[in-house]
């Protein structure tokens, strides 16, 4: 049987505790896809004009680096949210997004999220609070391996 | 230390270097060399999983070296003038080994509840002996998972062997780096935790890596609601005689060589805190 999409926002971690009402009008611009493995799901310099739950398989964030080729500087994987880009001026994406596996995604049409959060700041609010939630845990995340958390250590 | 170790150190005298050949070495990966021992004479040690050895390259000094595997296997990263002697050492050449040294991963004690198994870098060394434990006694325990992190996917270690752990235990790896090529997960290595099946205040955690990796992958389980006392350690510190003489590797009130070096979070915390210590 298939779910609604209702139902299917109502399991991601990120929207918990939105309440009934907001994630039907979440759902009011959300849309469930799917990538075959390989495939891209947007590219660095696209206009980013969605942002992705993924609900099964793993993304790869990837750059282009001249003299490397492609250099994958995070997976996304089940249950987590893929791409910002949406909400910030000049709303294009920074980095490619490539399939590793068959990923099944909920997109979340940008402009339409964008224009119900102007009508509905609590919303908007709500939003920009789980957002900033993803934000921080990504940069932590990003400092460590700054760290280089498998170094030499002490030398003998 | 058991009774019999203690009584094979005395035969030989604790300080004294055993010689032992090397049968087989295998590259890892560019810099890391997994060397299987025999004794030239006599008998071969037992090595508890978590144990050390004292492994001398004559003539240009001292390490110890935790045992990737029984009896005698070591994996030894090539960083300093010795471990790059002992890498570079060939089957045939003779190498110095005291211990068995320290004490072990409780790996029975968890029987009966989850298990995290949680490397980072050369960390998984160590943490091999657990996993083939985990995996003769499968049945004993429940959840058992891997979480295992390293800089980049050229410097995993076991590549092939881990495939073959897959069927059995959850293995969860992730490397900080990686071109196109490689297919798995990209990211540190206490991400890969929410990904593990376990129920916190009935799951051991062992964890081994470097300082700074195990002091994150630690806060991560404490914020899972593991209790301290449930979280394992193994310390590294400058140990140089390994049986508690010299000092050297002191942690607050322990000697790691003689006291650990595998210790519950519980017991470390403290010094952990203590900058410069």
């Amino acid at each position: 049987m298939q779910r609604s999409l209702e139902s299917v926002l109502h399991d991601v971690p990120m929207l918990e505790g939105l309440g009934d009402e907001r994630l039907a009008l979440l759902a009011g611009c959300a849309r469930n896809v799917r990538f075959d493995p390989g495939s891209y799901l947007f590219h660095e310099d696209e206009p980013a004009d969605s942002f992705y739950v993924v609900r099964h398989g793993s993304v790869a964030v990837e750059v282009y680096v001249p003299t490397r080729g492609s250099v994958a500087i995070e997976t996304i994987d089940a249950g987590e949210v893929l791409g910002w880009s949406w909400l910030f001026e000049p709303y294009r994406w920074h980095f490619d997004a490539r399939a590793l596996t068959l990923v099944r995604a909920t997109a979340f049409d940008g402009a339409c999220l964008r224009r119900k959060c102007e009508s509905d700041p609590g919303l908007g609010y709500a939003l920009m609070g789980r957002f900033a939630q993803v934000l921080i845990e990504r940069m932590q995340w990003m400092r460590l391996r700054l760290l280089d958390l498998y170094g030499d250590g002490a030398a003998r | 230390m058991a009774t019999a170790q203690l009584a094979e150190l005395s035969n030989v005298g604790a300080m004294t270097p055993r010689p032992f050949r090397v049968a087989e070495r295998v590259q890892d990966t560019v810099d890391t060399w997994t060397l299987t021992l025999e004794p030239a004479s006599g008998t071969t040690p037992f090595v508890a999983p978590g144990q050390f050895m004292m492994v001398d390259a004559f003539g240009v000094g001292e390490v110890p070296i935790s045992v990737s595997a029984p009896p005698v296997v070591l994996t030894v990263r090539a960083v300093g003038a010795v471990s790059k002697a002992i890498c570079a050492s060939q089957p045939g050449k003779v190498l110095g080994l005291r211990g068995p040294f320290g004490n072990s991963w409780p790996v029975e004690d968890a029987q009966g509840g989850d298990v995290l198994v949680v490397a980072g870098g050369i960390g998984l060394a160590p943490l091999r002996p657990v996993v083939l434990r985990l995996l003769a006694q499968r049945g004993a325990y429940r959840n058992v998972t891997l979480c295992y992190g390293a800089r980049t996917p050229g410097d995993l270690l076991y590549v092939d062997e881990s495939e073959t752990w897959k069927g059995r235990i959850d293995t969860y790896v992730t490397v900080d780096a990686a071109d196109s090529s490689w297919s798995g997960s990209v990211g540190v290595v206490t991400k890969l935790l929410a990904q593990a099946s376990f129920l916190p205040v009935e799951t051991t955690a062992f964890v081994c890596g470097p300082e700074i990796m195990m002091h994150f992958a630690i806060r991560e389980l404490l914020e899972r609601g593991m209790p301290e006392h449930r979280i394992l350690v193994s310390m590294e510190r400058h140990m140089d005689c390994g049986i508690g003489l010299c000092g050297h590797c002191q942690l607050g009130p322990t000697l790691i060589c003689r006291d650990g070096p595998v210790y519950s979070y519980a017991q470390v915390a403290p010094w952990l805190e203590v900058r410069e210590l």
